[in-house]
C-alpha cells in the first residue's frame, strides 16, 4: 500500500468523524486531534476503523506517537504487510 | 384509559415537535415500547409508553408545528378496556430527522416537497437538491423568514442550555468541592487491562472514574437525586447523566443506567452506545430526564478542575478534570504521580458540605482499588 493510499483511509475515517473538515487544509504536521477536535472516545472509534481496513492493532502506549497526519502515515506504512 | 402526552424532556423543554408516530391506531404496546419521535431544541428523541394498552385514537398528526409539553397526542386504552371508535390514521409525509433539520434551517416548506425516500418519504438529498437547485433563484416552497415553524436546531439549543443553567444559577445555592485524587493504581491497572484486549474491547480512561462515582453515590445516596418542591426525593438506581458535546456546537447529558450494577466492560459498551446515539440523534425520552446526579469529564482537554453548574432538578455533579503528572508527597517523599482533580458542585438546599466531602473521599478511596470496579 502506497502512502497517498494510507493517507485516504486515514482522511476516509477522520471524514466519518468531522465530516465538515477541510483536509487540504489540514498541515501535515498539525495535531489533528486538537484541529479537528477529536475526544479520546471519536479517537478510539478512528483507530478501530483503521484496524478494520489495514490490519494495524495500534496498542494503546502508541497512542502518544500518533499525533499528526505525517506520524500516522510513517506509523502505519511500517506496520503495513 | 391513559393519554399519551407531549412529554418533558428535561427542566429546559416547554414544547416539542411531534416527528413521527411509530405505532398506529389498534396497535397492541408495552411499557417501554417506542411510541413516537419528538424532536426537541436538543435533538429528536424517541419516546416510550409508560403503561400497557392500545391506541385508541391518535389525535395529534406529525408535523412542523411546535406542540406544548403536556398536550394529548394519542389514548390509550389500558389492559383489560375496550377500544372505542378507532380513527383512520391520516396519511402522513415521512421526513428524516436530517432532512426537517437542513429544511427548517433553510426555512422550507415540507408540505410542498415530493420525497424519493421509501414511501415518498422525505430524505436529506431532497432537501440539499432543492436547495442548490434553488440557491440563485426565487424559492417557491419557502416560507416567510418570520413564520415559526421549526426550532432551528442550533439556536433552539442554545437557548435550551441557557434556559435550564439559567434557572440553575438563579434557584440552586451551589457549593464546590475539589479533592486530587492519584490515580497511578488505576492508571496501571487500567493500562496492563488494556494491554490485554484487542483495540475493540479497549476500556477509556474516564470509565473507572465513573463507575466509582456510582459506587460512591451507595454511600453518599442523598447526592443521587431530584430536589422538587421543595424536598429531596433519592433516586432509587444509580442512572448516571454524562455531559456529551455535540460537534455542531451544544451538550446533552443524557443518562448512563444502573452504573453501579454494571462491570467496566458492559459500561463502555454502554458508554460507546450512548455516545453514538446521542450524536446520531437517537435518543430516547427517558435517557433525558431519569439521571440523578451528571458527570462531566473535561479529560481531553488541558482543564484541570471544573467548577459546574448543576442540571436541574438533581442536586449535584461531578467534574472529572484532565489527568496531568503532578508532584505528589506521600509519607514524607516526594514523587510525581498521575493526578485527578474531581469536584463536586452540589445544591446546598439539598445537603451540606459534610456530605460533598464524604462523597468525595469514598471516590478517591474506590480508585485506589480498580480491582474491585
Amino acid at each position: 500500500m502506497t502512502e497517498t493510499e494510507i493517507k485516504a483511509t486515514i482522511i476516509a475515517g477522520l471524514s466519518q468523524i468531522a465530516p465538515e473538515a477541510d483536509f487540504e487544509e489540514l498541515s501535515p504536521t498539525e495535531n489533528i486531534r486538537e484541529e479537528l477536535d477529536i475526544d479520546s472516545f471519536d479517537f478510539l472509534n478512528f483507530l478501530i476503523g483503521l484496524n478494520d481496513k489495514l490490519g494495524v492493532d495500534i496498542p494503546e502506549s502508541d497512542y502518544e506517537k500518533l499525533i499528526s497526519m505525517t506520524d500516522l502515515i510513517s506509523y502505519l506504512a511500517k506496520r503495513i504487510d | 384509559m391513559a393519554d399519551f402526552i407531549m412529554p418533558s424532556l428535561g427542566a429546559d423543554m416547554t414544547e416539542g415537535i411531534l416527528v413521527a408516530w411509530q405505532v398506529e391506531v389498534g396497535d397492541q404496546i408495552k411499557h417501554g415500547d417506542i411510541v413516537a419521535e419528538v424532536e426537541t431544541a436538543k435533538g429528536v428523541f424517541e419516546v416510550e409508553a409508560f403503561s400497557d394498552g392500545v391506541i385508541e385514537q391518535i389525535l395529534v398528526q406529525p408535523g412542523s408545528e411546535a406542540i406544548p409539553v403536556g398536550t394529548v397526542l394519542a389514548t390509550i386504552v389500558e389492559e383489560g378496556g375496550t377500544i372505542v371508535s378507532p380513527t383512520v390514521v391520516a396519511e402522513r409525509k415521512q421526513v428524516s430527522p436530517a432532512a426537517r433539520r437542513l429544511a427548517a434551517e433553510n426555512h422550507i416548506d415540507l408540505s410542498q416537497i415530493e420525497g424519493t425516500g421509501s414511501e415518498g418519504a422525505v430524505c436529506l438529498a431532497d432537501i440539499e437538491g432543492l436547495i442548490a437547485a434553488t440557491t440563485a433563484t426565487e424559492v417557491p416552497a419557502r416560507k416567510q423568514v418570520e413564520t415559526k415553524t421549526s426550532v432551528d436546531f442550533k439556536d433552539g439549543m442554545r437557548q435550551a442550555i441557557s434556559a435550564a443553567m439559567s434557572l440553575s444559577n438563579r434557584e440552586i445555592p451551589h457549593y464546590y468541592l475539589a479533592t486530587d485524587i492519584d490515580m497511578s493504581r488505576s492508571l496501571s491497572w487500567l493500562e496492563e487491562q488494556n494491554r490485554q484486549r484487542s483495540i475493540r474491547d479497549r476500556l477509556l480512561p474516564v470509565v473507572l472514574p465513573l463507575k466509582a462515582v456510582a459506587l460512591a453515590l451507595r454511600k453518599v445516596p442523598e447526592l443521587n437525586a431530584h430536589w422538587v418542591d421543595e424536598q429531596l426525593q433519592l433516586k432509587k438506581e444509580v442512572h448516571i447523566g454524562f455531559a456529551i458535546t455535540l460537534r455542531g456546537g451544544g451538550l446533552i447529558t443524557p443518562a448512563l443506567h444502573k452504573v453501579d450494577q454494571l462491570s467496566l466492560d458492559q459500561l463502555m459498551v454502554a458508554l460507546s452506545d450512548l455516545i453514538s446515539r446521542t450524536r446520531s440523534g437517537k435518543l430516547r425520552g427517558l435517557e433525558m430526564t431519569d439521571a440523578g446526579i451528571t458527570v462531566t469529564n473535561f479529560g481531553d482537554l488541558g482543564v484541570q478542575t471544573i467548577f459546574g453548574v448543576i442540571y436541574p432538578p438533581q442536586v449535584a455533579l461531578v467534574g472529572l478534570g484532565k489527568i496531568s503528572e503532578q508532584p505528589w508527597a506521600e509519607q514524607g517523599g516526594l514523587s510525581v504521580r498521575p493526578v485527578l482533580t474531581a469536584t463536586l458542585a452540589a445544591d446546598h438546599r439539598a445537603g451540606d458540605g459534610h456530605q460533598g466531602g464524604k462523597f468525595l473521599d469514598a471516590l478517591n478511596r474506590i480508585l485506589q482499588e480498580p480491582e474491585a470496579l
